[in-house]
């Protein structure tokens, strides 16, 4: 069995936020920015850790601590800065973890790592939330940069059909929300809150869905415990749990049958049902 | 008053309700599913309601309307559940003293309605395709942009 290739990290720090209307790798958790966590779990597991960005974006203080590598081709997204990680280091395996997954823990990286196989060009991780393959917390091995470079050259730059079609076996997640992503004001807000300042005692609710909203949880009704201090960190947390479409200000919220206030803090046994755009008549 | 049914809606009888000595002007309102919106041919319309609320906000609004237009009785029935074309949807009844705040009330209730009472309307279409009103246009501009997402709609 051939041995593997040393293992080198990458935090792609290169997007352009646009729905979270700020810097994501700037966002801070539990008093940490994104991006000093993604690294520090990457340094745990990897020889040396890079984080990728923009060739603007290269002096950023932020991005500046630590060793970059810029991009190389514009509009690859994601795809541009495992391609030029790959173009520097090519006998390296890479071990890329995208900016917006606060929730990603050591266990998490560490199993990944366990499961690294020379015979695959990647090893990845299983959607929780539609089975395919979650391309930004992957390893991807030297022999897959002859196999992007092809993919690429016709026209394709989405590392999730990669990994679709490369066949590779997809691991189960250890946590099921582990690689949830923030992508809004309301979903970090709720992120940030269960990660850092949230109450400390978890409380139980009830929760009712109606109309589109009811039809996208796949259920009526549920009760659940959470850290949400406010109706507004709960919308986001369960707006990533259930792929809500409708954003936070398109709906109301009802706290115990009344309209109540987003801010207004939640209490044990409280019914939340959250109001989307009405339609009587 | 405010209610909700999931039988038809028989405006003779909630007019007979609303009857009285004292009033000399009644005025209704009656809203029917149309066969057809924004473009798309309808073929029926599916109602639902958070009960607990709407009937508690339903109630609020027939109280302002009969307190600010000093009218004396006031009713409205929402049809809740699944309704064919030309089914009444929502009925609303006013009886005053006279037709001008009769009139004005019975206008009032119905907007206010559709504007603040926790209601919705899932529009079925003759393409087999179907959409909660005011709720999927806007849902779909906040759908992720990302190439992988996937969309049965």
């Amino acid at each position: 069995m051939s041995p593997l290739a040393p293992l080198y990290g990458l935090v792609l720090a290169g997007g352009r936020s646009k729905r979270m209307h700020t810097d994501k790798a700037a966002l801070a958790y539990a008093g940490a920015t994104q991006l000093e966590r993604a690294m520090a779990l990457l340094v745990a597991h990897v020889q040396r850790a890079f984080v990728s960005v923009r060739a603007d974006q290269n002096e950023d203080p932020l991005r500046a601590r630590f060793a970059r590598i810029v991009d190389r081709d514009a509009g690859l997204g994601p795809m541009a800065g495992i391609i030029a990680a790959q173009h520097e280091h090519p006998d390296a395996a890479w071990l890329v973890l995208a900016c917006d997954l606060p929730f990603l823990d050591d266990r998490t990286v560490a199993a990944l790592v366990a499961a690294r196989d020379p015979q695959h060009v990647a090893v990845a991780y299983r959607s929780t939330h539609d089975g395919l393959p979650e391309p930004l917390c992957a390893i991807y091995e030297p022999s897959s940069r002859p196999a992007l470079r092809s993919f690429i050259a016709t026209g394709r730059n989405c590392p999730r059909k990669f990994l679709i079609q490369s066949g590779i076996e997809l691991l189960t997640l250890p946590d099921p929300r582990a690689l949830d992503n923030v992508n809004t004001a309301s979903e970090y807000a709720a992120a940030a809150g269960s990660l850092g300042e949230a109450r400390e005692v978890s409380i139980e609710l009830h929760v009712q869905y109606f109309a589109i909203l009811r039809e996208q949880a796949g259920r009526s009704e549920e009760r659940l415990t959470t850290r949400a201090r406010t109706a507004r960190e709960l919308f986001g947390e369960l707006q990533t749990r259930h792929r809500f479409t409708l954003p936070e200000d398109r709906l109301r919220v009802a706290i115990n049958s009344e309209f109540g206030e987003w801010t207004a803090p939640l209490k044990n046994g409280d019914a939340v049902v959250f109001i989307p755009p009405v339609a009587g008549g | 008053m405010f209610r909700f049914t999931t039988t038809d809606i028989d405006p003779a009888t909630l007019r007979e309700a609303l009857a009285h000595r004292s009033c000399g002007g009644f005025c209704s309102f009656e809203g029917w599913v149309r066969d057809h919106n924004e473009g798309q041919v309808v073929t029926r319309l599916e109602y639902e309601a958070f009960e607990l609320l709407a009937v508690k906000e339903g109630e609020r609004i027939v109280a302002e309307a009969l307190q600010k237009f000093g009218v004396e009785r006031a009713l409205c029935v929402h049809h809740l559940g699944s309704l064919g074309i030309g089914a009444s949807a929502v009925w609303v009844g006013v009886a005053a003293a006279h037709r001008d705040e009769a009139f004005r009330a019975c206008r009032y209730i119905i907007d206010e309605v559709k504007h603040r009472v926790p209601i919705w309307k899932k529009e079925h279409y003759a393409s087999g395709d179907s959409g909660w009103v005011n709720c999927e246009r806007c849902g779909a501009d906040a759908l992720p942009a990302a190439g992988h997402a996937h969309h049965d709609h």
